[in-house]
């Protein structure tokens, strides 16, 4: 079977007044209908990875691949037009923090049906049934009322599902979930988590969970890219993290704090110049 | 009486929301005292009103043995309590040098020796004195809070307040910030009440701990009960459940 995304030496770079930055810098992997974490630290490059499949780098970026392959559409290639109609219907993105990705003027309702009838044409009545049947899969109890509430209105656990809801109404192949519950509170985190887990399982979507935090990414996912200075380090099954080679992944792991383990000091990350060439 | 921090059914109100209610701690000379709780649960707002950031409106706070007046605290006080916020973006001056967000508390309380001060202060917290003339946007988050770190100690205080000081920093960083925590309580004997919503940071750091709830404290908790799984309250299981990463209900997987 093809794989739905092919991603081969991507490149990301940023040209600013001391330099070029790279940020990503020779990234291929491919996805299949299944769930990959991307993990690394802040900078590593991970958020850009995800941006760059979904068209969303910044215009003055220098953006280079080999293959960028979405399902038989070469992505590089495809003209900005083009790219909007896979985005929100064919590829979806789930953003960090509800509080800054919803439409504060407009009402969580009105953003979802707008996503659907962006990409099909559906009539206004049947746009409302789609987005309150919605909300409602994404275990929102009283959709009904939710859907004229505005974004201000809601928790951040709930805001974050209407995000979920609005980004999968159009039936996305795959969803790019950048840091999807960082922002909210840890039991909340959970919920939301199971509510995302539930949706791609059903609708058999391909995920690209993108996280800092190892743990959870390992224990949500199938596989684990580990990312450092813009390249991949690692890749792993998620089972298999106790396995991991690179010292970098290790560090990672070992320099959380645990309930039970009694470490003072904590292991601290050894960086090592080598890691970054 | 040994508790250098007493806070006694203390109650805070903003109009008519309840953000503290009744509530009751003390910590220990020397101790590391942990605040868990969910957002909204008033964990923040009572290390605030220690701080003297929120209005109290019954109860009192005793520390060190005086009691604290209800508004309008000395400058003792602030000198002798000083707190590290959760963001290094948004609590350091962005168009001040880090030389001149040290020297501000210095001038504040008049503490003489500034230049000193601030150098041993930046070599407390691991930065070198190449970091004194740089701003804030040019170092990256672990280095900013362990600016907001130093400029609490510079004053020499005896009291530090945490309001989730790593949980805007990488896992890799926080380990680091956190062993600075650690290290510098050792040597300078100092009393911290830390706010965290990870368990596993809370018992790393701290031997006793209160859950909070709807500006309650519903459960006290020692790290070694916390381990043990010796909670009672659903609220910390829950966390207990979260800290341990995501777990797939059978229905789904299978």
């Amino acid at each position: 079977m093809n794989p739905l995304l092919t991603v081969d030496d991507l490149h990301v770079s940023f040209p600013t007044r001391t330099g070029k930055v790279d940020a990503v810098r020779g990234v291929s992997f491919t996805l299949g209908r299944e769930r990959l974490g991307i993990v690394g630290e802040s900078g590593s490059g991970k958020s850009q990875t995800g941006r760059a499949i979904m068209g969303l780098t910044p215009p003055h970026a220098q953006i280079s691949a080999k293959t960028l392959n979405f399902d038989g559409i070469d992505l590089m290639a495809a003209s900005a037009k083009q790219k909007r109609s896979l985005r929100g219907n064919r590829i979806a993105m789930i953003l960090q923090d509800p509080k800054y990705s919803l439409n504060p003027v407009m009402s969580i309702g009105r953003q979802i049906v707008e996503t659907l009838r962006t990409h099909e044409k559906i009539s206004k009545s049947d746009a409302r049934d789609r987005a309150i049947a919605m909300l409602e899969a994404v275990q929102i109890r009283d959709a009904g009322r939710v859907f004229d509430l505005h974004p201000h209105e809601v928790s951040g656990g709930m805001g974050q599902r209407a995000m979920i809801a609005m980004m999968l109404v159009a039936g996305p192949e795959m969803l790019i979930a950048d840091e999807p519950t960082s922002a909210l509170d840890v039991t909340v985190q959970l919920e939301v988590l199971s509510v995302l887990d539930k949706l791609v399982a059903e609708r058999g979507m391909g995920l690209i969970f993108i996280s800092h935090d190892l743990r959870l990414v390992s224990s949500f996912c199938d596989r684990v890219i580990v990312m450092y200075a813009g390249k991949i380090v690692e890749e792993l099954a998620a089972g298999d993290l106790a396995n991991a080679k690179h010292p970098y992944t290790q560090g990672l792991l070992n320099c959380m704090p645990t309930i039970g383990s009694d470490r003072h000091p904590l292991p601290v990350l050894d960086r090592k110049p080598e890691w970054a060439l | 009486m040994t508790s250098a921090i007493s806070v006694e059914n203390l109650v805070v109100t903003y109009d008519d929301f309840l953000a503290l209610n009744d509530v009751s701690i003390s910590v220990e000379a020397g101790e590391s005292y942990g605040l868990v709780g969910e957002s909204g649960s008033g964990k923040s707002t009572l290390l605030r009103a220690i701080a003297g950031l929120a209005p109290v409106s019954d109860g009192q706070i005793v520390i060190g043995g005086k009691t604290l007046p209800r508004r309008k605290r000395d400058k003792a006080f602030y000198r002798q309590v000083q707190m590290v916020f959760q963001d290094p973006y948004g609590s350091l001056h962005p168009r001040q040098t880090i030389d001149r967000l040290l020297q501000e508390p210095l001038a504040i309380h008049g503490v003489p020796d500034a230049e000193n001060r601030i150098v041993r202060a930046l070599d407390e917290v691991g930065l070198g004195p190449s970091f004194r003339f740089r701003y804030a946007h040019q170092l990256s988050g672990g280095q900013r809070q362990r600016i907001a770190i130093a400029r609490a100690l510079i004053v020499e205080p005896s009291v530090l307040l945490l309001d989730e000081p790593t949980s805007a920093l990488d896992a890799s960083v926080q380990a680091e910030v956190l062993n600075l925590l650690e290290q510098i309580r050792r040597d300078r004997k100092l009393t911290f009440i830390m706010v965290s919503h990870d368990l596993g940071v809370v018992t790393h750091m701290c031997q006793r701990l209160a859950v909070m709830k709807n500006g309650r404290v519903v459960e006290r908790l020692t790290a070694p009960d916390l381990v043990a799984g010796r909670i009672s309250e659903a609220y910390t299981q829950n966390l207990m459940v979260a800290s341990k990463g995501f777990v797939r209900k059978e229905a789904v997987s299978g």
